[in-house]
């Protein structure tokens, strides 16, 4: 998406942190109080419209309407796949409720030639990238372990291993600093991985090449059941300068925010200024995956405060109190979504289970004598059935 | 023909990849300017520059993550791991990340990395540095492992591992890198994963590979001072395994002992013996015996001699083979 946003004055980044002021005594003794988050916000939680010394973002109102579609379409379809995981048809979900501007506002902000590193919670990042919801679907349901060509959406797998993919990232970013290109990489991580060797060294690798690599960390204050207080003693943007190289806050609920903040990284990066870290500072409203229950660990208080920040109904506002959308148009994205999510359903319930020889496809590259061997007597102890169908002759076995 | 050391091997060989590839960097701790602790990659960043012969910060989970981005972006990087020992920071890396990527990826990109460990005893080193971790690797699906024992396998093998679109844990044995050899640079080598009948031999086939190479065949040397005619086969490719190799040999001799530093529990040899019995179950005489490394961990290097498979140990099995 192309604009006239512009970052007006160098970033805030090189000015000095306004937290830590509690230094002298606190690290030793008590927890330290904490600090007032240091955060970027272009809308307030009410949707008005507050100026930010360092970044602005003036889009049109097409540009203004996309990004609520994006918004809308990604809660559905996450909605959509918590019941379709419900109903049994997939193993397990990880929710993005709640960090809809942060991916959104982030995944619009990419250029085509950059390249993503999600972890297995950015959905709405992948529907920026164009992957087909259903590929995240099939991952979930266990059809298959991705399925889309990273390559080709320029939209690497998902990484489950907290953190992994940051190095992965990094060395992408270097590469692309080799092929002298003008793109630049980013890799999605949460609070909990700013505690991983991984996220740690890649930091290390990126600040000491100068690779064109945007670290994007959506803090979204639990890591299944630990708090963000479990991982860091200081806000998160604050890592970024022990390694040397600018961070800066953001709030992840407000998507003009975050489209200009990382706009702008990304644009720093491309033009050879090195890396950057972005705390969005966000909230992950429901549990960490399916198979999680939040109340067991986090107040309802909690929870009901953060309501009030929503992402998109602060966008609405927004968009209400500036002309840039009426009734008729939410009601027609609306109407969409439930499209969207019909077809996720039936595409859903519809996907075949893999062929069981597919098992050995692709494990290897290049030609592999054990592998030839095991898919050869698989496939003929599978053949041993075929003239059994009743069940009662050749290899008749009890089934569970 | 030149006389060169294995180091020397593996230098010539990874001067050809980077000569014939662009694609191909050398990553790892000290490889640049220093030429690498055992001077492996000596002299290749003067002439291939840092771009491409690239020093790291000392962080082994960190060259194999970076190395597999750089992958994932059309390059083939070569990483070395200093010692066999500092592999373990980098294990995720290796098993969860570079091994899955091919197959979780439809076969939509290939992660085409050498990761060089020199591996195994014989310098007399302090803990860590003298580990033969291969089992773990081998244990690992879209993995290759290879070892190569002498110079001008260094020198083919090296190069064959660059070139593989799979990625390659390739083990050096440190102990035997300043061994000789003469290195014809026209011959044709073998295919990287085949066994090799080093000694030939009828009364009994042994396995091995890597730095054991060397004491097999001088066991084979002594044994037949004794009347016996043993066999010697060097592995070379441990994933996958050349296993119709060793059963042709074992079909001919019936007798068959592994041997290899690392411990024998859960080790390669555990393998071998397990595909053997159940492939050319019938030409055996003798159950299929190991020599290696006992269950526990790696010795102070005062005790060393003991710990690893000698000349003796070697025979010892031998002959309790021959005895059923």
């Amino acid at each position: 998406m192309t604009d006239r946003s512009a970052r007006r004055r160098p970033p805030a980044w090189n000015a000095t942190p306004a937290v830590a002021t509690d230094a002298e005594g606190t690290l030793g003794g008590g927890l330290a109080p904490t600090p007032e988050p240091d955060l970027v916000q272009l809308l307030t939680p009410e949707g008005e419209r507050v100026d930010h010394d360092t970044y602005s973002v003036d889009l049109t109102t097409d540009q203004y309407r996309q990004l609520y579609r994006d918004l809308v379409l990604v809660r559905r379809i996450d909605a959509e796949a918590i019941a379709l995981q419900r109903q049994g048809e997939l193993g397990i979900w990880a929710s993005l409720l709640g960090q809809e501007a942060a991916q959104i506002g982030s995944g619009r902000a990419l250029e085509k030639d950059d390249y993503v590193f999600p972890t297995y919670r950015e959905h709405g990042v992948a529907w920026c990238r164009d992957v087909d919801p259903l590929h995240l679907l099939g991952l979930f349901r266990g059809v298959n372990l991705g399925g889309w060509d990273p390559n080709e959406k320029n939209f690497h797998l998902y990484t489950i291993v907290i953190g992994a993919q940051t190095l992965h990232a990094t060395g992408y970013a270097m590469g692309v600093q080799r092929d002298g290109a003008e793109s630049a990489v980013i890799a999605y991580f949460g609070d909990g991985a700013i505690s991983q060797g991984d996220v740690n060294e890649s930091f290390i690798w990126a600040s000491v090449y100068h690779a064109p690599v945007v670290f994007f960390c959506q803090n979204n204050q639990w890591a299944i059941s630990e708090p963000v207080e479990r991982q860091s003693r200081i806000p998160l943007y604050q890592r970024a300068r022990g390694f040397g190289f600018p961070g800066v806050r953001v709030d992840g609920n407000d998507v003009l925010a975050v489209y200009a903040v990382t706009k702008a990284a990304l644009q720093d990066a491309r033009e050879g200024n090195g890396p950057a870290l972005i705390e969005a500072y966000t909230y992950r409203m429901g549990a960490h995956t399916t198979t999680d229950d939040p109340t067991r660990y986090r107040i309802a208080d909690e929870v009901e405060a953060w309501k009030l920040k929503d992402p998109i109904a602060r966008y609405r506002r927004f968009l209400e109190q500036n002309g840039h959308a009426d009734e008729s148009y939410f009601t027609a994205i609306d109407q969409e979504s439930d499209e969207v999510a019909a077809r996720l359903r039936t595409g859903c319930r519809e996907m075949p289970d893999p062929a069981p020889l597919s098992i050995f496809d692709n494990a290897y590259a290049e030609p592999h004598m054990l592998l030839d061997e095991e898919r050869a007597q698989f496939a003929a102890y599978l053949d041993s059935f075929a003239d059994s169908s009743d069940g009662h002759g050749g290899h008749a076995r009890t089934e569970g | 023909m030149t006389s060169i050391t294995l180091v020397k091997g593996l230098n010539m060989g990874l001067r050809k990849a980077l000569e014939n590839d662009q694609k191909v960097v050398i990553m790892g701790e000290d490889v640049g300017k220093h030429g690498g602790v055992f001077r492996v990659t000596d002299g290749l960043q003067k002439d291939f520059g840092e771009d491409r012969v690239i020093d790291t910060p000392l962080a082994e989970s960190g060259i194999v993550g970076t190395a597999i981005g750089l992958a994932l972006r059309g390059y083939r990087p070569v990483c070395e791991i200093q010692f066999d020992g500092f592999v373990f920071p980098a294990f995720d890396q290796i098993v969860s990340q570079l091994a899955k990527m091919h197959y979780r990826a439809d076969g939509h990109v290939a992660v085409p990395l050498t990761i060089r460990i020199p591996f195994g005893g014989h310098i007399g080193a302090v803990e860590h540095h003298s580990e033969s971790p291969e089992a773990y690797f081998m244990h690992t699906a879209g993995l290759r492992v290879v070892a190569c024992s002498n110079p001008v396998d260094a020198y083919w093998m090296i190069q064959q591992s660059v070139a593989s679109d799979d990625p390659v844990i390739f083990f050096e044995p440190k102990g035997r890198y300043w061994e000789k050899a003469e290195l014809d640079e026209t011959a044709t080598p073998d295919p990287l994963h085949s066994a090799r009948v080093v000694r030939p031999g009828n009364d009994a086939t042994i396995v091995t590979y890597g730095p054991t190479v060397k004491v097999c065949l001088a066991a084979a040397v002594a044994a037949d001072e004794e009347g016996r005619s043993l066999e010697v086969i060097d592995l070379r490719s441990l994933s996958p395994l050349d296993i119709e190799a060793v059963c042709a040999s074992v079909q001919r001799t019936g007798r068959l002992i592994v041997a290899h530093e690392a411990p024998v529990f859960c080790g390669s040899g555990a393998e071998i013996a397990a595909r053997v019995t159940e492939k050319c179950f019938y030409s055996l005489e003798a159950p299929v015996l190991r020599v290696g490394g006992f269950s526990t961990p790696y010795p102070p290097s005062r005790v060393e001699d003991e710990y690893l498979p000698d000349l003796d140990r070697v025979l010892d099995a031998v002959d309790r083979a021959l005895a059923y």
